[in-house]
Order: C-alpha cells, then structure tokens, then sequence
C-alpha cells in the first residue's frame, strides 16, 4: 500500500519534471514577456535532435568519452535553441509585440517550418541557405555602411532575387555534381532514437520496484534547471532588468535599460531552456519532427494553471498536473478506492493514459472557472498594465 | 516614422553649449490631433526651469517628448547641443536625462533597493559600484528603513522620493520632474521641495519641472507657462505675477 502511493508518487513527480522542464522555457517567454510562442515544441525537438548529432559524433570517439556526451549534449542543445531563439525574436515577434493574435500565427507557422526542416534538411539545403544569408545580409550591411544612400531602395530590391538566384544556383550545382551524398536528408521523416549512456540505463533498485536513473537524471536535471532560473532572474543584473522590463517597460527604458536588448535575451533564455528540456525528452522516446507537437499544449496548460508571470506558480501546476495524471491513470486511486465500490469503479473507467488526460483535462477546466488566475494570480497595479 | 524629420531646423545654430536642453519649434500629434504646437523650451546649465499650464494643455506631452516616448512630428530636441531627436528613451537617459514621471511609475513587484539600483542603469561609466550612494540617504532618509520592502507597497509620497532617488542614482545632468507634489500630503510635499533645492545646490544639474504647486513654482529661476499646447508666457519666476498665477495655475 506504501509503497504503491510511494510509487505513484515518483512516477507522478517524474512527470511533473518533464512538464515542469519543457514549461520552464514557456513560463519565461509567456509568462514574462506575454508572447504566445507555438514554435515553442519545436524549439524542444531542436533540442532534442541536437542531442541526437551530439551523440553521434561522441560516438565516434569511443567509449569512455560516449559516457559523458550527455553534458556537451546540454550545452550544444541550449546554445543551438537559445540561437534560433535570438533569429526568431529578430526576425519575427519583436515586431509582433503587443500584438498576441498575429504573434500565435507567426509563431505557428514557425513551428510548421521548422518540423519540415529538420525532415527535409540535407547538405544542399544548408549551403545553399548559408550562400543567401552571407550574400543577402553581407550585401545589407555593406550597403548600411555606405554613404552613399542613392539607390539604396533599389539596390535592396535587386539584393535579394541575386543572391536568392545565386543561391539556388549553387544549391543545383551541388545537387548535380555530387547526387545522393548532399541530397540525402540527414534525419528524415522517421524518428530517430537517442540511446542513453550505459550509467543512465537500469534503476535504483527499492523494495520491489525500481527507479529508472534515466527519470531521476531528468528530475536532478529539472531542480538544476529551475534553481539556475531563479538564481538568474533574482540576483543578476540581467536578471533583475528582465524582471523591471516586465512589470514597466517605458519606464525601464527611461530608466536608461536597453529593453530590446532585453527582449532578446530573454526569449534566447526561455528558447535555450527549451533546447535543455528537449535534451531530457530525447531520453524518454524516440525522438521525431512531431515530438514537439505533443508537449506544446501539457506546457501551455502548466503555465496557464500555475498562474501567468509566476515562476512558483509553474513548479506547484506541473507536479500537481503529473501527479494528478499518472495516479489517476496508472489505477492507483481506483485501488485506494477499493472499499468504496462506486468510487472504484469511478476511476477504474479512467485508468488508462488517455482517460487520464480527460479527467486532468477536465479538473483544470473547472479549476479555472473557480480561479481564472490560476493558482498564483498576479496581484496589484501590475495586472491591468 | 518615415514623418520624423531628423534634420535640424534652420535656426538650430541658436543650439549653443550653456543650455542643456534646448527645444526648437516642437510639435506633436497623437494620431490626427494637433498636441504640441511650435514649442520653444531652453534649460540653462545649473538652473531650474518650472512649466505651468492647467491640465491637459500638453506639458506632460512635452517631457515625454524630451524623454523619447513619444516621437515628434517635427523639430529638434538638443541636450548638451547635440540633437537626439533619433534617440531611443535608454540612450536618452544615458545622456545623462534622468526622468521622474507623473504617477512616480515604481517598479511594483521589485524591492526598494531594487529600483535604486535599476536607477544606475543610467551611468555610462561606473559599473562596479553596486552599492546606494550616502547622499541618496542624506536626501531622503526614510527610504533607509524600506529597502527590502516592495516599491509598491510604499505610500504615494514615499515612492515619489524613491523615484526622485531612482533617478539621481544615474548621476543626471538634467532632472526631469513630472509633477512631483501631485497627490501627496503637505508635509512631504515640504520635504521633497527641501530635496529638490539640496540637489540644485549641491550637484549643479539643471531641473526641468512641472508643477501646480505656486510655493514650488517660486523656487525656480525660470517659468514657461503652456496653453493649448503653446507657450504662451514666460520669464523669471521673480516676475511671476498674480495675474499669470491665475491664468495658469490651477489653484
């Protein structure tokens, strides 16, 4: 009986971190900046795939350095998503604040772009996307530093079909000379699997069951995670301009804080924080262009339950939601249950993972008609702001 | 922003190096509505400058517009002789603009130390320091016993103190004041007139101030007074007569 809920308990918890981790990123970009980011599931795959080529080259190393691939794997996913990340505020949403409906478009079709990459990315595709950036933006930046600005519309107009033209062009070329070799797309439509260094495999052996180290690593992993947000957030500098653009934006610009420098950074923060949660998420299953889909709507739900701008708010929603969600749906509760009759039978018709899902789905639309703040609403004069 | 002429106007040589700030033939529109009309404004190095006018004429418009909140539509704004006019509010504040806004505008959630330090954001140079300045104490010693309070939870005349000392945390050389006795009980209203003198004379930076309050306006060296969106009236406050006060003040 103990050590049932015991079990239910970590396995909920568990959860909880995945939720809690692939949230983390959202809770900053939504929660903070008020940006409604759907490309967010793909920043996660990214991180993931990324994850995916660590591994590969590690593996060519040999074995004892495939055993500590995992830290580099860390870093390269949050550096390579906190990238994409930066593009994607530049280019995109930062002229999209303000404006939610246009920003969820924006980002969606981001996410749509981004899934079709990864399936159709090959050599081809990067030379020639690397040709037309260095052609198109080093053609603007010289023709910025000129001082001759006659022709300087003109010019932009000519740009971009040259260096799109050139370009493809090239890409043709490639494609022609070399067939298959650059043609081939590195990862495909299929998933691809990340296996685990063999200290991550097996369990921790306890009492009759075991806990997978692979959960415990994402649970250590999670605590590090949101630990480091917080120490980021409350006691850098960086961290307490983040939180002064937040609540007041003209006045923190007054106050002399370069606020799109901000901007940037912290969707870069909350994108790499996805890279870092994608890395997790590899290690759960086989990891595809559609992995991202599946967490974008639990994460949202975290950040909208805990209670938006709330970082505390996020924590408690995420292990409630996955605790909530595995003891319905692994039948610990129609077992607790078992000397109530009509009570069992309650939760025995939702013990499976989608019915469980239905009922989470359900409390949280109820919780929300009770607190439509969430569990930590914002308070005071900031709300209406 | 294709409407903001950059270029300075003609008589703009008139922009001279002992004025701080100096604004030439200003005007503004929110959308179609005519706000600010042909202002002419200039803040002499070390002194303080007081703008009347009754409410709504645009004065707050006009140190937004000073501040780089609100983009005008035509004329220069010149601080230090330089024009800034293409200036974002951070470079501004940068510049050594230290801006106290109408409604103190205190970050909420952050603690009082909190926003005196965001005030050093506005230093170019000094970045190790980290620590409040004795002087802002010396100023203003009740915030002392607050700062690990939350600058919202302050009263009214507290977080006006705060952001007065928010804004001298950046070391200005020009002190924007919106109406900083607005709303505040008469006794505070005394202490941060004694603050704003002690500034004056103890740093040497010009103040551009807003104010209804006649015993505060009588501080100043200067008065512009604004209607609908012009000066209309301007001199030395010493000058400043009954009828002017009745005009324009709304008391």
């Amino acid at each position: 009986m103990l050590i049932g809920l015991f079990d239910g308990l970590f396995n909920g918890i568990s959860i909880g971190a995945v939720l809690l981790i692939a949230a983390l990123g959202l809770a900053i970009v939504f929660g903070l900046m008020g940006v409604i980011n759907l490309a967010h599931g793909e920043l996660m795959m990214l991180g993931a795939y990324t994850t995916f080529v660590v591994q590969n080259a590690f593996r060519q190393f040999g074995e004892p350095f495939f055993e500590i691939y995992i830290f580099f794997a860390l870093i390269a996913a949050f550096f390579v998503t906190a990238g994409v990340g930066l593009i994607l505020e530049r280019g995109v949403i930062r002229y999209l604040y303000g404006r939610p409906l246009e920003t969820l478009l924006a980002t969606w079709g981001v996410s749509l772009i981004l899934q079709q990459f990864v399936r159709s990315v090959n050599w081809v595709l990067v030379i020639g996307l690397a040709v037309f950036c260095v052609l198109f933006f080093g053609g603007l930046w010289i023709l910025n530093h000129r001082q001759n600005r006659a022709f300087h519309k003109w010019a932009i107009a000519a740009l971009l079909p040259l260096s799109l033209g050139i370009a493809i062009a090239v890409g043709r070329f490639l494609a022609d000379t070399y067939q298959l070799a650059v043609t081939r797309p590195w990862f495909g439509a299929q998933n691809v699997d990340v296996s685990a260094p063999t200290w991550l495999r097996g369990g921790l052996p306890l009492g009759n069951f075991q806990l997978p180290y692979a959960r415990l690593f994402i649970i250590a992993l999670t605590i590090v995670c949101v630990a480091g947000l917080y120490y980021f957030l409350q006691r850098s500098p960086w961290g307490l301009r983040i939180r002064a653009v937040t609540q007041n934006r003209s006045m923190s610009s007054c106050l002399g804080i370069p606020t799109q420098k901000v901007d940037a950074l912290t969707f870069a923060l909350g994108s790499g924080l996805a890279g870092v949660a994608g890395c997790a998420i590899s290690y759960l299953g086989s990891v595809g262009p559609n992995t991202g889909q599946n967490y974008i709507v639990d994460t949202f739900m975290v950040v909208v339950v805990g209670g938006v701008g709330k970082l505390v708010g996020t924590i408690v929603a995420a292990l409630a939601i996955g605790t909530v969600n595995y003891l319905v749906g692994s039948g610990t509760l129609a077992i607790l249950f078992t000397p109530i009759q009509p009570l069992a039978d309650f939760f025995t018709f939702f013990a499976t993972t989608s019915m469980a899902k239905v009922m989470v789905f359900a409390l949280i639309i109820a919780f929300l008609q009770v607190r439509p703040g969430g569990i930590f609403p914002q308070k005071g004069r900031t709300v209406d702001a | 922003m294709s409407y903001t002429r950059d270029a300075i106007a003609p008589d703009a040589t008139a922009v001279s190096q002992d004025k701080t700030l100096q604004v030439s033939d200003l005007n503004v529109y929110y959308g179609e509505s005519h706000i600010l009309r042909n202002v002419d404004l200039s803040v002499p190095a070390g002194q303080m400058v007081c703008l009347i006018g009754r409410n709504g004429v645009g004065k707050t418009t006009l140190l937004k517009s000073i501040m780089g909140l609100i983009r005008p539509r035509s004329g220069a704004i010149a601080f230090d002789g330089a024009v800034i006019n293409s200036k974002t509010p951070d470079q501004r504040a940068k510049l050594g603009i230290g801006y106290v806004p109408q409604g103190r505008e205190i970050i909420p959630r952050l603690t009082v130390k909190e926003n005196l330090l965001l005030g050093l954001e506005a230093r170019r140079n000094s970045k190790h320091s980290k620590e409040i300045a004795a002087e802002i104490f010396e100023l203003f010693p009740v915030l002392k016993t607050m700062l690990s309070r939350m600058g919202g939870d302050l009263s009214g005349g507290q977080q006006q103190q705060l952001a007065i000392a928010r804004a001298l945390m950046g070391q200005p050389r020009l002190l924007v004041l919106d109406e900083p006795t607005e709303g505040i009980q008469p006794s505070i209203i005394l202490e941060i007139e004694a603050a704003v003198r002690r500034i004056i004379a103890t740093t040497g930076i010009s103040v551009l101030l807003v104010e209804q309050h006649l015993h505060f306006v009588r501080q100043a060296d200067y008065y512009y007074a604004m209607q609908k969106g012009g000066i209309v009236a301007s001199g030395s406050t010493s000058e400043l007569s009954q009828d002017v006060i009745q005009r324009f003040l709304a008391v």
